[in-house]
């Protein structure tokens, strides 16, 4: 039996498909390179590594010469901490905001509204005057913060969009219940924004991870660069190092690669949840 | 011990009053419905008593206690609600337990009043389920379920029925009754439907614009109406009403003209002048009596309902106004016909320009 498949839905995949190719190419074009060796690199971009063009140097170099473990480990703790913070921080304000009619409330709304249209990268002197007098220079922590700061505003918004779709009965039920505020937050409220919580951890956590701006101005001193920097130190200004650069970059993608898929079974639920509804 | 009083609430969002000086003793074991239209501020002054909302003036008393600024859960009340609000990720099980959990309940204690409850409203077979795998009326019981076995001294049951198909309708209002002999709790049920207030309560409020209009047993509202909004809102299908007017007053009664017809009709002289401008009320039940000492009046039929056991006549009088006749199912009446309702003199009411019921003394015809 012959399928019957309209024009405008054929139209629609080739632009998905050609979006993902767009999207996949310059990911895939990493990975293949990765395992070439450097002349292989610049003859043949494009083609997969052979028999004879096949090689780890590039990775033998990553492990060898540089404190990769460590950046992976600052990388890793900053995106996980910070991710951590502005789940907790933000669930907690967008209930507080919704669910409380309190004296500044529609005010601290729109101040956190500010935050999503204006980057905060523009504070970025202030924010290195401000953690030089804090003493937080080099340390990850300047970073974390930052990070909070900038993941807060979007994810108030989102979560707290989900937590107005929670049936007000719910709440007062629990209330009638004798259920106190703190608990119909942790055991009813957080449940059921999971979605929600997920897709606020994708958008929030792919930025942090891959963020090179904050950590060059805040961060920069030895043992405290994150991987993205960590990169930085193969591409020389007469030199690169394509071997090593293009290994570390792989191997950056695998850890946030493995976070989205954890999170992704939620995050097409959390935004088709928020589109239709 | 669980009566519930009601001293001058009064209850206002921002500029709008939705409650004033409202005054109201429940007794213990009473079931007492709250029933009104729309935006009566019903379901308002049962989240007040739930506490839920705060009032803007006035006492609550439950069990003698004051108890305006206390949180819900220490009133001893537990409110099943329209939505049904099951926790959508716990059992049902877990449903039913899940208050008990804070209130240092122990492990066993739970368990047996969870069971027990269960038990009751032929549950026990859907304990692991999630409520999403629930019928409507399944969920309604979890929802009864998880109020009953807080073992409130007051329960509150915000329309509870609304939401369940007609047939289950009927069922599980006779399930909430039997409950309420069985448990012999005080029971506020709010409803915007004057069939479950007829059938289930002990007593009726009924309210309207944030006031209470009247307070009785069923049948006393039914048969005693104290104003038009009382008299329109109670029965089914609503009384007629048809404009009248006071042709004159002796030392006994008023003598009062209406739809071509005359009726005297003796009442307490009250507020009534010559001249006043009143309305008859007749309920489309007692408008097919033929018998001897009744009133005709003469009109012709726009639409037939045949339920069978009645049919429901809507039919336009010579005088131009709309009233239903609740006639014998037999009856051939076709639209578009000429029809003659038929009223007994002691059915009518009478109610001033101002709305309020003038008590009638006694009825005769001109």
């Amino acid at each position: 039996m012959k399928a019957n498949v309209r024009p405008s839905r054929i139209a629609v995949h080739i632009a998905l498909i050609l979006y993902t190719i767009l999207a996949i190419g310059p990911i895939v074009l990493i990975l293949i390179n990765a395992f070439k060796t450097r002349r292989a690199i610049f003859a043949d971009p494009l083609g997969f590594p052979d028999a004879r063009t096949f090689t780890t140097i590039g990775f033998d170099r990553v492990f060898s010469n540089s404190d990769f473990g460590l950046y992976f480990f600052n990388s890793f703790t900053v995106t996980i901490v910070s991710l951590g913070l502005i789940i907790l921080i933000g669930a907690m304000a967008a209930w507080a905001l919704t669910e409380y009619r309190f004296w500044g409330n529609t005010l601290l709304s729109l101040y956190l509204a500010i935050g999503i249209m204006v980057p905060i990268r523009l504070g970025s002197v202030s924010i290195l005057q401000m953690m030089v007098e804090l003493n937080l220079v080099n340390t990850l922590t300047a970073l974390i913060l930052v990070y909070v700061a900038q993941g807060l505003p979007l994810a108030i918004l989102i979560l707290g969009e989900f937590i107005q779709q929670i049936p007000k009965d719910l709440r007062d039920a629990a209330r009638c219940d004798g259920v106190s505020e703190y608990r119909i937050f942790g055991s009813i409220i957080l449940p059921l924004i999971r979605p929600a919580i997920a897709t606020v951890a994708v958008f929030t956590m792919v930025p942090i991870w891959n963020d090179l701006w904050f950590p060059l101005i805040l961060a920069p001193g030895d043992g405290k660069q994150t991987v993205t920097l960590g990169v930085q130190q193969f591409i020389g200004q007469y030199v690169t190092d394509w071997n090593a650069v293009l290994a570390s970059l792989t191997l950056a993608i695998a850890p946030i690669l493995v976070l989205y898929l954890l999170f992704s079974r939620y995050l097409v639920r959390g935004l088709t949840a928020g589109a239709v509804k | 011990m669980a009566d519930v009083s009601l001293h001058s609430i009064a209850k206002s969002f921002g500029t709008a009053e939705i409650l004033r000086d409202i005054n109201l003793t429940v007794d213990d074991g009473e079931f007492v419905v709250f029933v009104g239209p729309s935006g009566c501020g019903k379901s308002t002054l049962l989240r007040i008593i739930a506490g839920l909302e705060p009032v803007s003036g006035g006492e609550i008393r439950i069990g003698g206690r004051r108890v305006n600024e206390m949180p819900p859960a220490e009133r001893k009340i537990a409110m099943v609600f329209q939505s049904y609000a099951l926790y959508p990720h716990m059992s049902v099980y877990k449903n039913m337990a899940f208050g008990l959990k804070f209130a240092k309940t122990n492990k066993a204690e739970v368990d047996r009043r969870v069971r027990q409850a269960a038990e009751i409203l032929k549950l026990s077979a859907l304990l692991d389920r999630k409520p999403r795998e629930l019928s409507g009326g399944q969920r309604q019981r979890v929802a009864i379920g998880r109020a009953i076995v807080r073992e409130p001294s007051v329960f509150l049951f915000d329309e509870p029925l609304s939401n369940l198909d007609a047939a289950l309708r009927v069922n599980t209002r006779l399930e909430i009754a039997k409950l309420h002999r069985d448990l012999g709790a005080t029971m506020i049920y709010v409803t915007h439907d004057q069939v479950e207030a007829m059938t289930l309560a002990s007593k009726i409020v009924v309210l309207n614009h944030g006031r209470i209009e009247q307070v009785g047993a069923p049948l006393e509202l039914y048969r005693h109406p104290r104003n038009l909004f009382v008299a329109g809102f109670i029965g089914s299908p609503r009384m007629n009403f048809i404009k009248g007017q006071v042709l004159g007053l002796d030392d006994t009664g008023a003598t009062i003209a209406f739809a071509g017809a005359q009726a005297e009709v003796r009442t307490r002289l009250g507020a009534l002048k010559a001249g006043d401008e009143v309305t008859i009320g007749v309920r489309p039940e007692h408008m097919a009596e033929r018998a001897a000492e009744t009133i005709a009046l003469q009109g012709r039929i726009d639409a037939v309902e045949r339920l069978g056991e009645a049919s429901f006549v809507y039919m336009r009088l010579d005088g131009g106004e709309d009233v239903i006749v609740r006639a014998p199912g037999d009856e051939p009446a076709v639209p578009g016909e000429r029809f003659t309702a038929y009223l007994s003199r002691e059915t009518l009411y009478v109610f001033d320009a101002a709305g309020q019921a003038v008590i009638p003394t006694s009825r005769s015809m001109l």
